[in-house]
């Protein structure tokens, strides 16, 4: 089933543009700030959709990121720090007909609201979950973050972050995520693409979107977004087609020693060992091998696009049914039946 | 052998054991039976917090006790008059509760050498009854061996001797339902149901109840049979229920007298989670239950239910709430219906989870940053969960706010027989949603209309509830100061002092919406007021009576709203000399009359996890009325007719 089944689609003849989801509040990020490509791709994108935009609603916790809500005209929540994903959770189980989306950033979800978003993703609510990953805190102004590389000497750390950051990929693949993607601000195209899979699939969509903050963490991601650099650090990855980069020179390959996966020069292995991108695996072990060829520390390697994509009932669907087949299962005006269960049990009446 | 019977007004029976003994189901049971005959009851389940506790150790003990009369009754008794005990530390942790002449049964099978040392006696308490010396010389004790008689009873059906034995709380509650005269058939329906698998289990259970029963009939330890008449009581039809049953039926109610889906976010806390236990079998209203991962996600998850157009709850007690207070916030902020169950126990931290206290008044009312007003109500008793749960969501929906419901453990596990109200008397929920813009753009153009969230309600102040999929309504909420009328994010200040100030007023308005208060004052010459809020209902209504039943006059007033009070609270206080404030917890509600009405309450608190005691409010209100009378009060002299003055 479709992400967004059962959510109102336009009638024959109507359509949308990028503008209608664009409401009349002031954007007020910092000059350069990556949270604006991501708001013009999101805009631009939701008209693909087809839904309609009242049908639509976007629940944000709080940082940088979170103020999103704000400049989208659909329905829309800006809650508190770290508990987006339940909002959303209440929201997504008490209605089918809505398609919801949650932006967090990095400290939003994987710090505070760490326990919520493994909760949302082994639940496999349908919904889906933009993490802006700048490996900062912007909005309390620029402490270090649980995705900021060892070493960070930020304004707390004056003598480097000494605690090791976490992979938001391979959290989300061990939280039993059912769909996992990375992205990057900058990439336009490859933004979109990951947006309408992750639109796509019902159940908790994750989508990491690597963006920069070019205030207090300027330059994280320049070693993917570099002419010279990208091409043998960012590791594309395509359902059903054979893993390469770096213009087609370099792979991957199994690695035996370890169990999980390496780069290997394309011309040092048989073509027969290369190893083809199966997003649809069910065992998600392989999708958390390539995770781990993300650097922890300055980014110069990353793979992106969907790591893992595979079907499983979901959370509000399934509370959905038990709640319809009890409903069935009991005919009558729910006046009567009240009246019925308040007074059942050991009775006895006074005269 | 024909045995004498004996007419009482009411006994209070406490049966107490070892927590894998079944006391609770025994106490329950021998609950239904009295309830069943018609008498008026009161019921106290206390438990330990540890599942299974050491065996025969005394924190181990479990205990129930029921109090049932033949006329209304307000508590679950101060002192048993009857105590069936199963185990030496039974006997022991309970002693010192009763009163000089009280009856105790014994079950004597497990008084020797470990056991007497696990419960702390050096030699056997029950040798030598009959010598001056004994500890239980000013009891009636009757020594019986349960155990082995229930053994006994139960040898056909093949069990091992340790399921054999099992069944001794059934053959007790046979002898105690003989000597009170209970009619026995609902507790072999229930046993027949409970055990409808495992016929063995079931047949020993009957068999044990049965034989108990009998034992009760031909042994010559006991000559006396008792009669407690059924209670005068309204017309109509009764069950028996618990506090967190009837809470749980009031938010179905509320669902459908609201019309909308209830959606529950909850994690399991004692002693709420039987709240979320039933409610989750009642998915065929459309109830939703959501067991979350915390606390937060609980409350998360009622809002953003909320926000969708459901009756959002979340049921916790004291700890959690303190965990929900942030997201509590949001909806004030938000202005969302929410309902939020506090089913109050011991504190603070994790305190005694399974005893009963007030004190999360304050909490309640304050444990949020900002002004953050929330309105709060508490249910009186067991049966009026079910009226306060309608009441908390009419206040929700109607000013969309989040409201607080502050139970506590006596109310969640104390029963009490409750009138079945009729479905059509129940009140009316309007969501009335927003279906259409609600403001013109401009004066010029009165036909061009947009949607403001945070245009109100003239009367009541509150806000429009316009939920995702309606079309041309939508809107952004959140936690940030929202611009009055548009909705819009505000840093300014004066809108900020008017935000803050409105949503003071919105919450004050609820206060015309709420009926009179009941003041009981027969006389209407008291100079003595005594008022409290929540459980304690019973106790003081029982405390009132001991004093007008020794003559003397007394008025009191309960409040079911906490936030606001009610507009003539302020008129009622100033019209007595003195006012006492009885609450389980150090003066929380004292605090709040003194600081709004300049009254001088005085307080009355215990916290000691267990239900005020009746006698000794009473001491306390006869010493405040002597006082302020300038008259002696002698509260073991009765006056007047006692049929004017029920006992409590």
């Amino acid at each position: 089933m479709r992400g967004t089944e059962g959510v109102p689609t336009l009638a024959e003849g109507e359509s949308q543009t990028g503008k209608d989801f664009t409401s009349d509040q002031e954007v007020r990020w910092c000059p350069g700030c990556g949270d604006y490509a991501v708001l013009k791709a999101v805009q631009s994108f939701l008209p693909d959709l087809g839904l309609r935009r009242e049908n639509i609603v976007f629940v944000s916790g709080i940082g940088c990121s979170s103020r999103f809500p704000y400049y989208l005209d659909t329905y829309g929540m800006h809650s508190i720090h770290g508990r987006a994903p339940t909002i959303a959770t209440g929201i997504a189980t008490a209605r089918e007909d809505l398609s919801v989306w949650v932006v967090t950033g990095d400290g939003d979800a994987l710090s505070i609201g760490g326990n919520h978003l493994v909760h949302a993703l082994r639940r496999n609510v349908n919904m889906t979950i933009l993490l802006f990953n700048n490996r900062i805190y912007g909005l309390t102004k620029g402490q270090y973050s649980p995705t900021s590389e060892v070493g960070k000497i930020t304004k707390s750390t004056p003598m480097g972050s000494v605690d090791q950051p976490f992979n938001p990929v391979s959290l989300a693949l061990g939280a039993e995520a059912t769909f996992v993607a990375r992205t990057i601000d900058s990439d336009r195209k490859h933004l979109t693409g990951v947006l309408a899979a992750a639109a796509a699939h019902r159940g908790t969509s994750l989508v990491e979107i690597y963006q920069n903050c070019p205030i207090f963490n300027d330059h994280a991601f320049d070693g993917l977004k570099d002419r010279d650099s990208a091409e043998r650090a960012v590791i594309p990855l395509v359902h059903g087609e054979r893993i390469t980069f770096g213009g087609g020179t370099l792979g991957l390959a199994r690695d035996a020693a370890s169990g999980g996966v390496r780069v290997v020069e394309v011309g040092d292995v048989d073509e027969a060992d290369l190893l083809v991108h199966d997003a649809h695996a069910e065992d998600p072990s392989t999708a958390f091998a390539i995770s781990r060829l993300t650097d922890a520390g300055y980014l110069n390697r990353s793979p992106i696009g969907v790591f893992r994509q595979v079907e499983r009932p979901t959370y509000d669907d399934q509370t959905r049914a038990q709640v319809s087949a009890a409903r069935d299962a009991a005919p009558g005006e729910p006046a009567e039946r009240l009246a019925g269960l308040i007074g059942g049990g050991d009775t006895w009446t006074v005269v | 052998m024909s045995k004498q019977v004996k007419q009482l007004d009411r006994v209070i029976i406490r049966f107490a054991g070892d927590s894998g003994d079944g006391m609770q189901l025994t106490g329950d049971r021998f609950t239904q039976e009295s309830a069943a005959f018609g008498n008026d009851l009161v019921t106290l389940p206390n438990f330990p917090a540890e599942i299974r506790a050491p065996q025969g150790t005394l924190p181990g003990v479990s205990s129930f006790q029921v109090h049932f009369a033949d006329h209304d009754i307000l508590t679950a008794g101060d002192a048993p008059d009857v105590l069936v005990a199963m185990n030496p530390a039974a006997l022991r942790a309970n002693l010192p509760d009763l009163p000089r002449g009280a009856t105790i049964i014994v079950d004597t099978h497990d008084f020797g050498g470990r056991n007497l040392t696990k419960a702390g006696y050096d030699s056997d308490p029950l040798a030598d009854l009959e010598s001056p010396g004994s500890p239980l010389a000013d009891f009636a004790v009757h020594p019986v061996d349960l155990t082995g008689m229930t053994v006994g009873a139960v040898k056909q059906f093949g069990l091992s001797r340790k399921d054999a034995a099992r069944a001794k709380n059934m053959f007790a509650l046979g002898l105690l339902s003989w000597m009170y005269g209970r009619p026995t058939d609902s507790t072999e329906a229930f046993l027949a149901k409970r055990f409808a698998k495992v016929p063995a289990i079931r047949d020993a259970n009957l068999a044990a109840f049965s034989a108990g029963w009998s034992f009760g009939e031909t042994t010559e330890t006991f000559a006396v049979r008792y009669e407690v008449k059924p209670a005068p009581m309204a017309p109509g039809t009764y069950r028996n229920i618990t506090g967190n049953l009837a809470l749980s039926y009031g938010l179905v109610a509320a669902g459908v007298q609201s019309g909308l889906p209830v959606f529950l976010g909850s994690y399991p806390i004692t002693p709420a989670s039987d709240i979320l236990h039933e409610l989750s079998k009642h998915k065929a209203f459309g109830v939703t239950t959501f067991q979350a991962e915390d606390e937060i996600s609980g409350v998360g998850s009622a809002i953003g239910a909320s926000f969708a157009g459901h009756l959002g709850v979340t049921t916790t007690s004291g700890p959690g709430v303190a965990l929900k207070s942030e997201a509590i916030g949001l909806a004030v902020m938000t202005e969302l219906p929410l309902v939020v169950i506090d089913v109050q126990r011991g504190g603070p931290s994790t305190g005694l989870p399974t005893k009963t206290e007030q004190a999360d008044l304050l909490q309640a009312m304050f444990g949020r940053n900002g002004e953050a007003p929330v309105p709060v109500v508490a249910p009186r008793s067991p049966g009026d969960c079910f009226d306060a749960a309608l009441e908390a969501t009419r206040i929700a929906v109607t000013y969309r706010t989040p409201v607080i419901l502050l139970s506590d453990g006596y109310l969640a596990n104390g029963s009490e027989p409750w009138r079945i109200p009729d479905v059509e008397d129940l009140p009316r929920i309007d969501p009335g949603f927003a279906t259409e813009p609600n403001h013109v753009v401009s004066p010029d153009d009165p036909d061009t209309r947009d949607f403001w969230p945070y245009l109100r309600d003239e009367d009541t102040l509150a806000r429009p509830w316009a939920v995702p999929g309606t079309p041309g309504l939508e809107h952004r909420i959140g936690g940030l100061e929202k611009g009055e009328g548009h909705g819009n994010i505000s840093y300014d200040p004066a809108n900020h002092d008017r935000m803050v100030r409105t949503r003071q007023a919105k919450v004050d308005r609820i206060a015309a919406s709420l009926p009179p208060l009941e003041v009981d004052d027969p006389s209407g010459a008291a100079s003595v007021l005594v008022i409290g809020w929540g459980s304690t209902y019973g106790p003081i209504g029982a405390g009132v009576r001991r004093v007008r039943r020794a003559g003397h006059r007394v008025a009191q007033v309960h409040l079911r709203h906490l936030n606001p009070f009610p507009d003539d609270l302020g008129e009622i206080l100033r019209g007595y000399d003195k006012v006492l404030v009885a609450e389980m917890n150090l003066g929380q509600l004292s605090l709040l009359l003194r600081a709004r009405y300049l009254v001088d309450a005085v307080g009355y608190n215990h916290v000691r996890g267990l239900p005020l005691k009746a006698a000794e409010l009473a001491e306390a209100i006869g010493a405040l009325v002597a006082e302020a009378e300038g008259v002696e009060v002698d509260l073991s002299a009765p006056a007047g007719d006692p049929a004017d003055h029920p006992e409590d």
